[in-house]
């Protein structure tokens, strides 16, 4: 480990953990229709949606009622935005003339945008036109992020408030996420973003002469304005097919250190909205604490197995150690400009989170260093996680901690304290269970049948991880790619769009379900007899339960990929 | 105290009994009520399916293996069955104990023309009235209806000191099986044969009758989830292997399978929950259900009488404090003649004072033309009518009221008494005669003894302890402060207990309290916890949710710690059980794909012999791990009083980290064993 490789990690960590306090907090003032300092220009624009929808955002939903408002808007985005890709040829703003998309590729892109996902079985610049890039995407880049942070809102109010029957308004929390959180971020780092070169026009591609004469025609479009909420929503789908290792989406450390800071700030901020919402911030901390041992170990391994490169190269006589010349280490599928620490670094907070973007190859990292963004992905994208659905799946996680754990202090288990009984139970546990069960059983599927195996681009282990990665990131919404596998054929589309919609919906709605379930309980008041959970004691026991239950249940999937690979790598066999 | 002590561990007739039961166990109709343990039997079935076909088409390829495996997957249920058989065993010695108490007796039976006709007890029904004399069993459960006798109540309670039992107020319930002494009474019969009190708790501990508590239930559920996630895990794994190239076979899935869904709570769970129940009875505690138990566990809010729990039963006079213009002999006189026909121990302690000191005699007042006023909860007063005169004692504010009622003034300097002794602890029992205020008697509580202790302990565990007293504000709060309780509520009226558990309940707390008398019967069926005394009235046992047999107020206390070992015992089991997959995982993997990825054989970090060895080292450990958890689930975790952070630092040391380090030491001595013995 280089001492750069830490301080750049701490700088980072330092910097997102002062930008989310204040966000955080500002996110509860937000939902809790306090007054901010946005709401000048923004009040106007939200009675005028309200007005135009018919929406009194003042009405209370039960859980259920959530849970139908939330899966009606997403289905009638999912619709439109199949719309758009079908007839694209017949639409504005088309300069390159693209024609419609190919139904199944269609459909998996409708699922992967509406879910959050962006899972990009298309190359951006010579698939899809401006309209649809900015109408129909950028459109999901938004409200797909809002609907997530509105779901973990409404699950923190089931938490803290006492003896309810309802969860919150669906389009009053969506409608706040998307104009009070992401637009105005989004705004000020677009500016940001161009300042430090990257294009936002309308210009067809511009045809170019390179220094050694041959011809390049350099995509060009609104990329900037796309970039940002690419980041910000955890969504990952670029502008460009190589996605943020791409110039122009990402082009200088700045920008890189802008684009992963924005990847988990709404995430580490939901935490702090937990807190301040729950009456006690240290709630909040607490979660933010596993939150930050996670990513923390993952970042250290990803970092020490990439710098550390391949011990097959070494043999070759090939020098893979760091000097002022060169960053060192495995650089196969990495940015120079970024080097070692910044791709593992963002390779770690693209799979902490939902987002996905990447800014290099994670299918060219060594086995172990491509096993953290797997493992991430694994443990259901909590830390930090997908805007909204990092902080709602790690409750799930303090949920059964307490429940697992919470006996041993003589108790039945209760959390914020609400009791943790058998309906919350049943409910946490359908969540839980359909994670492994849309990933393992599909990629069961696909190792054993012709259409799922001949994507695969290596074989052996190598090409076993790469189907495994594509289920995994596809259920937990993430999108990002180990590069090797032809994802465009029909079985990947249909099969990976479905799990898309399940990992997404099928989880949304137990986790509502149960915030419903506990919202209508009393509050038992803290004693000295209450299951603490805060503090150093319950961080740990949180991180060994995400640990024993959510990844090791992956154990023996990744014992035949990335985990053999790298023992084979060692004993000098490579796939 | 009681003689129904806990029958040693292994009692050679439990263990006996419990090995046949175990068999009988094997029912899946049975099994089928803990799916961890039917998924286990399931899988034994189809192993042992496979041997026989395998041994039928002489393919019988792998040795002992397949047949040891299968072995060990019908170990893995036995050894869960015997821990329940075990434990309702031991439920079952108890209830033999209580059963006991069930000889066949002859009840002799009122007619509804008042004669008596003698008929077996079993015949007696609801509402029958049955004549019990001296040395007759009383035939069921039932409320004195008249008459007053002696009773021995030690087949209950171990107790061999007789108990008065008296038609009316709060000392009229009858037990089953206890025997008359003295004199005679006419009691109603409650319950049905069968149906009784008694009947209920041998069902519950016997297990006949149990039902999953709540808990229970939400761990059932979480630990069913498991079970699918890792049957998920292993179905996907055999197409995962096949892509490797490896061949997976049905014993080797299996014994993955068995050893990662969480075999050894969901084994033991069931023992627990007997266990726990067990463990009251030998405290001479009844509870009504396991879901009482539970809610034990959980209490927040502990509302104590102050007398009998907190101070040492009855006050006693101890000074006669007159007012100024008034003669001592004179306030000892008024003293005495309102106590006469009290006869309630602070009564008579106000007679034997006066009788003491002033060498006042108890006189006959029968002939004085006397009209007795007794007291009641709602006048807190008593005393006498006597030729025009109208002597009271009682609370300083009834008093000052009856006095200002009858036209005259309380003197100044009263205000001043009575401060003076409730400061010191003591209750001012005031004393008038008309229209005068004489004096005031001094009653003086003792607090009992390690109480304080009691409370630093109860307080630490998080509860909060509330004293209910009818005193007024100054003796309360000096009890209160000398004994340690929490808080108080003073001058309550029977009313005031309802009141208070309804208050704590909104806050979300569960509440319990222990009670005896017929008022006390709306409170017991509010309260989440409500322990009837056993001497109390059928009215409070009927309304409780369970019945301490020995009619001690403090027992509320072990009620609640029981409680709570009950449920600590529950989670170190779970952590420790999930804890364990850790180690399988390492046994077992490496040993499934070594052939294909000999890679792998670095994951063997136990350097376990072979992979044959490995996987059945694991199954091994996995089965007996129950076994030897079994005195855990029945002894229970040790229980200290401490803050719940320190109990859940402590616990996940021991059963969390120790869980993840045990099954590794634990598999590779097995493995050890396994390969000396040529097993695998």
């Amino acid at each position: 480990m280089t001492t750069n490789a830490i301080i750049q990690v701490a700088v980072f960590f330092a910097i997102l953990t002062a930008v989310s306090i204040p966000l955080g907090l500002y996110i509860a003032r937000v939902f809790a229709a306090e007054h901010t300092f946005m709401d000048p220009v923004l009040v106007p624009i939200e009675r005028l949606i309200y007005r135009l929808g018919g929406v009194d955002p003042n009405a209370e939903m039960t859980w259920f009622e959530y849970a139908i408002a939330m899966l009606m808007f997403s289905l009638v985005g999912m619709l439109l935005l199949y719309a758009f890709e079908r007839l694209q040829g017949f639409l504005p703003f088309n300069p390159q003339g693209m024609g419609a998309v190919a139904p199944d590729l269609a459909w998996n892109t409708a699922a992967s945008f509406t879910t959050n996902t962006n899972w990009q079985a298309y190359g951006g610049e010579s698939t899809m036109s401006y309209l649809t890039q900015m109408a129909g995407l950028a459109f999901h880049n938004f409200v797909s992020a809002a609907s997530g942070i509105a779901v973990a809102i409404a699950v923190i109010r089931g938490f803290v408030r006492k003896s309810a029957r309802t969860l919150g308004n669906f389009w009053f929390d969506l409608t706040r996420a998307t104009l009070w959180v992401l637009l105005p971020i989004s705004v000020v780092f677009a500016l940001v973003l161009i300042w430090q070169g990257v294009p936002d026009n309308f210009s067809p591609y511009t045809h170019a002469k390179t220094v050694e004469g041959a011809e390049q025609v350099i995509a060009q479009g609104p990329v900037a304005s796309q970039e940002i909420i690419k980041e910000l929503g955890t969504n990952g789908g670029g502008f460009f097919n190589a996605n943020s290792a791409h110039p122009y989406e990402n082009p200088t450390p700045l920008t890189n250190l802008i684009e992963i800071v924005a990847i988990f700030v709404i995430g580490a901020a939901l935490t702090h909205t937990f807190g301040k919402m729950a009456g006690d911030r240290r709630q909040g901390w607490t979660l933010f604490a596993a939150m930050a041992f996670l990513f923390f170990v993952g970042v250290f391994v990803a970092i020490a197995c990439e710098q550390g490169g391949n011990p097959q190269f070494a043999k070759m006589g090939i020098n893979q150690a760091p000097s002022a010349t060169q960053s060192g280490g495995n650089m196969e599928g990495k940015e120079v400009r970024f080097g070692i620490v910044d791709s593992a670094l963002f390779a770690t907070v693209t799979t902490d989170t939902s987002c996905g973007a990447v800014d290099s190859m994670h299918d060219s990292y060594t086995p172990l260093g491509g096993f953290i963004p797997l493992l991430n992905m694994q443990i259901g994208e909590i830390i930090f996680g997908g805007v909204g659905s990092g902080l709602y799946g790690m409750l799930v996680m303090a949920v059964l901690s307490v429940f697992i754990a919470g006996l041993m202090v003589g108790r039945t288990p209760e959390y914020l304290g609400k009791k943790i009984e058998g309906r919350e139970m049943k409910l946490a546990m359908l969540f839980v269970l359909i994670f492994p069960a849309v990933i393992l059983l599909p990629a069961g599927v696909a190792v054993v049948t012709q259409a799922g195996l001949s994507s695969i681009s290596n074989p052996g282990p190598h090409g076993f991880s790469q189907i495994l990665y594509a289920y995994t990131e596809a259920s937990a919404n993430n999108g990002s790619a180990f590069g090797g596998l032809n994802a465009n054929t029909p079985f990947y589309n249909w099969t990976l769009g479905f799990v898309m919609l399940f990992g997404r919906f099928l989880m949304k709605i137990p986790v509502l379900a149960m915030a419903g379930s506990l919202v209508g309980k009393k509050s038992v008041p803290v004693s000295a007899g209450t299951f603490p959970t805060t503090g150093f004691v319950f961080v740990m026991l949180l991180v060994g339960v995400i640990m024993i239950v959510a990844a090791l249940t992956f154990f023996p999937a990744d014992a035949l990929g990335p985990i053999v690979e790298q023992l084979a790598m060692r004993a000098g066999h490579l796939y | 105290m009681s003689d129904r002590k806990a029958p040693t561990l292994w009692d050679g007739d439990i263990v006996r009994v419990a090995l046949v039961e175990s068999l009988k166990k094997l029912d899946p109709r049975v099994q089928l009520k803990n799916p961890v343990m039917f998924v286990v039997e399931v899988t034994a079935l189809a192993v042992t399916i496979i041997l026989c076909h395998d041994l039928a088409v002489g393919d019988y390829k792998f040795g002992g293996f397949e047949f040891q495996i299968a072995i060990w997957l019908w170990f893995t249920v036995l050894f869960a069955n015997f821990a329940e058989a075990m434990a309702e065993g031991r439920g079952k010695a108890q209830a033999d104990n209580l059963r006991k108490t069930r000889t066949e007796t002859q009840a002799k039976l009122v007619t509804e023309s008042g004669a008596i006709e003698v008929v077996p007890a079993p015949k007696l029904r609801r509402g029958n009235i049955v004549m019990v004399e001296a040395n007759d069993v009383i035939p069921g459960d039932g409320e004195v209806i008249e008459g007053v006798a002696a009773v021995n109540e030690a087949a209950i309670t171990g107790e061999s000191a007789p108990v008065i039992r008296e038609s009316g107020g709060d000392r009229s319930a009858v037990t089953g099986g206890t025997t008359v002494i003295s004199d005679w009474i006419k009691v109603k019969i409650t319950a049905n044969p069968g149906e009784t009190f008694l009947d209920r708790m041998i069902a519950l501990v016997e297990g006949a009758a149990r039902q999953k508590t709540p808990n229970e239930i939400a761990l059932s559920i979480l630990l069913a989830g498991l079970t699918i996630i890792f049957m998920l895990v292993c179905v996907s794994l055999f197409p995962f292997a096949k892509y490797g190239g490896t061949t997976l076979t049905l014993p080797v899935l299996v014994a993955l399978l068995v050893c990662l869904i969480p075999t050894t709570i969901g084994g033991l769970l069931s023992a627990i929950g007997i266990a726990g129940m067990d463990r009251l009875v030998q405290h001479n505690v009844l509870a009504m259900s396991g879901r009482a138990v539970e809610a034990a566990g959980d209490v927040d809010t502990l509302l104590l009488d102050k007398t009998g729990t907190i101070t040492l039963g009855n006050r006693m006079a101890t000074e006669f404090i007159p007012v100024l213009e008034v003669p001592i002999e004179e306030l000892a006189d008024g003293a005495q003649l309102a106590s006469l026909a009290d006869e309630t121990p602070e009564g008579r302690s106000i007679t034997a004072l006066a009788k003491r000191e002033f060498n006042l005699r108890g006189r006959e007042l029968a002939d004085k033309d006397a009209e007795f006023i007794p007291f009641s909860a709602q006048t807190r007063m008593s005393g006498v009518n006597l030729n025009g005169r109208r002597v009271r004692k009682g609370a300083t504010e009834q008093i000052v009221k009856f006095v200002k009622d009858n036209g005259g003034t309380p003197p100044a300097e009263l205000a001043g008494i009575v401060e003076r002794i409730s400061r010191s602890g003591g209750t001012p029992l005031v004393v008038a005669d008309t229209a005068r205020v004489l004096g005031v008697i001094h009653l003086k509580d003792v607090v009992k003894e390690g109480i304080r202790e009691r409370f630093a302990r109860l307080r630490a565990m998080g509860l909060k302890t509330v004293m209910i007293t009818g005193d007024n504000p100054l003796t309360a709060a000096a009890i209160a402060h000398e004994s340690g309780v929490d808080e108080f509520q003073a001058e309550a009226t029977p009313e005031t207990k309802l009141r208070l558990i309804r208050e704590e309940q909104a806050q979300g707390k569960l509440v319990a309290m222990i009670g005896d008398g017929t008022n006390d019967a709306p409170a017991l069926a509010q309260a989440d916890v409500g322990i009837a005394m056993n001497a109390g009235t059928q009215a409070a046992r009927e309304a409780g949710n369970m019945i301490d047999l020995d009619s001690n107020p403090t027992k509320i206390m072990e009620v609640v710690e029981i409680g709570k070992q009950l449920l600590i015992t529950r989670g170190a089991l779970t952590t420790f059980s999930i804890a364990n997959d850790v180690a399988k995982y390492f046994a077992i993997i490496p040993a499934m794909f070594v052939l294909g990825y000999p890679e792998l054989q670095s994951l063997n970090i136990m350097h376990l012999a072979n992979p044959q060895s490995a996987i059945l080292s694991a199954v091994i450990f996995n089965a007996l791990i129950i076994v030897a958890l079994i005195p855990l689930a029945l002894r229970g975790v040790q229980y200290r009083p401490l803050g719940a952070a320190a109990i859940l630092t402590r616990n996940l040391l021991i059963y969390g980290v120790g869980g993840v380090i045990i099954p590794f030491i634990g598999i590779k001595l097995i493995d050890l064993v396994v390969v000396s013995l040529r097993l695998a």
